[in-house]
């Protein structure tokens, strides 16, 4: 039986776990749900255009032609920052690779020591103290790492990114670490875009109607009224948007912070990332250095590469040996499902613990046990208030 | 005593080498810095000093990368005022550095840690969150843990 095998090259983008959308072979990034992103480009060219038809013929005529040069430039400066936004990493953090995740799990229970039989394991938290403050990173039990400080799991996208701040639908993507400067400065630029166009249709109706009427106006140039009324709403929005994010950057917060009252103050917690200084925070946010992308999106997949995607057994690829470090481990300590087993299961952890080996490399049977008043409920509500956004 | 508990651990297990992730420290922030304690696995593989030494060039090099200095201002602001298309043709400060990370650990493991049977990981392999130390041998979990910090308190 001979076969000759033709292996095409597989890149890393390919095999990466997380619900992200591909495009041009990992070039570009997107969540899954991509439609308002649609509608929010067409809006976006769709009434530029309607102001390059009806409006800047005349305005470039009557009063300048720079008018219809400056709105073009800013419509540029949109588009090539809403795509940029949209197609880039945001700073989503690659999960543990198995033996990783096994190495900080052995970290978690040795530092737990015996856990008595029916009794809650303590919750996976770890405190740190950034510039004299107490930070706790929670245990992310989907990439199987604890979350750096700033980051959160998006529910949507499947991922932990860093410095999380929302999921926008808006540019279907997360908005995180790397795009936030991206994301303020598209919203900045769409209000100034949006302002510009209602200014100059106001002007132009205005000039009109001194010459035709008012009516008149309305009927030669038709997409005056859409261009008004999407201008109208859009301009609520974006330039509340604005003001929000200009409020955020000022202190250095992310949404998500804000949201969860994180550094509101109460019980004396400070951000700790904030550098008191309104000038500085804004530098670091807006121009301070363009974090790389850490995914390796287009790197080639090598054949021995164990793939984090699978939480099952640490994996077929020549790193792992002949005798896999957990089974020495697991009847002395506690396991992962443990920390999610309601009260009604207890007399039964006995047979979990016999049913240790498998449930250790799999969370998804964890998850369906409703956790009550678990270690989680904060991780959960956290996620659920991502997904609102 | 969690640390105890794991050499126990340790003991009850056969002896064989290991990888050891060294964490990030974050007591000054969300920079990249990584924590320079010396894991005890390493103990008889190499001399303390140079791996904390490297540990600490490794250091540099990532707030060099991550400075808030006049030339990140610069590049920020002309990548801006170009809508970030110079970025299609030049390479971000980060990445330069990140290429000379590349080289130092690769000299590093050339010159020191390969011919003690060691191998060191670039972090950014590991999405800058773990500065792995494996043996180039054998390659399983240890299970010593290393983060002084660590409280597993509510």
């Amino acid at each position: 039986m001979s076969a000759v095998m033709i292996t095409r090259k597989v890149r890393k983008w390919e095999k990466l776990p997380g619900k992200n959308t591909f495009c041009c072979d990992g070039r570009v990034m997107m969540a899954r749900q991509k439609g308002v992103f649609y509608l929010t480009l067409f809006l976006i060219v769709g009434t530029c255009a309607l102001f390059f038809a009806f409006e800047c013929p005349y305005l470039a005529i009557h009063l300048s032609p720079t008018i219809p040069f400056f709105a073009a430039l800013l419509f540029l400066f949109v588009i090539a920052m809403l795509l940029r936004t949209s197609f880039s990493d945001p700073g989503v953090l690659p999960r543990a690779l198995p033996e990783e995740a096994t190495f900080i799990e052995m970290e978690i229970e040795a530092a737990n020591g015996n856990v008595p039989a029916g009794q809650r394991p303590p919750p996976r938290i770890r405190n740190v103290q950034i510039n004299n403050q107490i930070v706790k990173l929670k245990y992310c039990y989907t990439c199987k790492i604890f979350r750096p400080p700033r980051a959160s799991h998006c529910s949507i996208c499947d991922n932990c990114v860093d410095r999380f701040d929302h999921h926008c639908p808006w540019v279907g993507n997360c908005v995180g670490k790397r795009n936030y400067r991206y994301f303020y400065l598209f919203t900045t630029s769409l209000s100034l875009l949006t302002i510009y166009i209602f200014t100059f249709d106001i002007v132009h109706v205005v000039m009109r109607s001194v010459d035709n009427g008012f009516l008149n106006t309305l009927k030669e140039t038709p997409g005056t009224v859409l261009e008004v009324l999407v201008c109208f709403f859009t301009l609520w929005s974006v330039v509340g948007l604005t003001g929000f994010h200009t409020y955020l950057i000022s202190l250095n917060q992310t949404t998500n912070e804000d949201i969860k009252g994180s550094w509101s103050g109460k019980n004396r917690v400070q951000n700790p990332y904030s550098h008191k200084n309104i000038f500085k925070n804004c530098c670091e946010v807006l121009c301070g250095p363009t974090y790389p992308s850490v995914l390796d999106r287009r790197g080639l997949m090598q054949d021995d590469m164990p793939v984090s995607a699978t939480p099952a057994a640490p994996s077929s690829s020549s790193l792992s040996s002949s005798n896999p470090v957990p089974q020495t481990t697991k009847t002395t300590a506690p396991l992962i499902p443990n920390e999610h087993t309601p009260d009604d299961a207890k007399p039964s952890i006995a047979d979990s613990a016999e049913k240790s080996p498998s449930p250790r490399e799999e969370l998804p049977p964890a998850q369906k046990v409703p956790p009550l008043a678990s270690p989680e409920t904060d991780a959960e509500t956290a996620l659920a208030k991502d997904k609102i956004h | 005593m969690a640390e105890t508990h794991s050499l126990q651990d340790l003991r009850q297990q056969p002896a064989v080498a290991a990888k050891v992730f060294l964490q990030r420290d974050y007591t000054h922030g969300t920079m990249c810095q990584f924590q320079t304690k010396f894991p005890s696995e390493l103990e008889t593989r190499i001399d303390k000093q140079q791996f904390e030494e490297t540990v600490r060039t490794l250091n540099n090099l990532y707030t060099e990368a991550e400075k808030l200095g006049s030339q990140s201002l610069i590049e920020g602001c002309l990548a801006c005022l170009t809508a970030y298309t110079v970025f299609l043709c030049m390479e971000t400060h980060y990445e330069k550095v990140l290429k000379k990370i590349a080289k130092f650990i690769q000299e590093q493991n050339d010159k020191i840690y390969a011919p003690r049977g060691l191998l060191l990981t670039d972090p950014i392999e590991r999405g800058l969150r773990v500065y792995e130390a494996g043996s180039q041998t054998f390659q399983l979990v240890t299970t010593k843990s290393r983060v002084p910090e660590t409280l597993y308190l509510d």
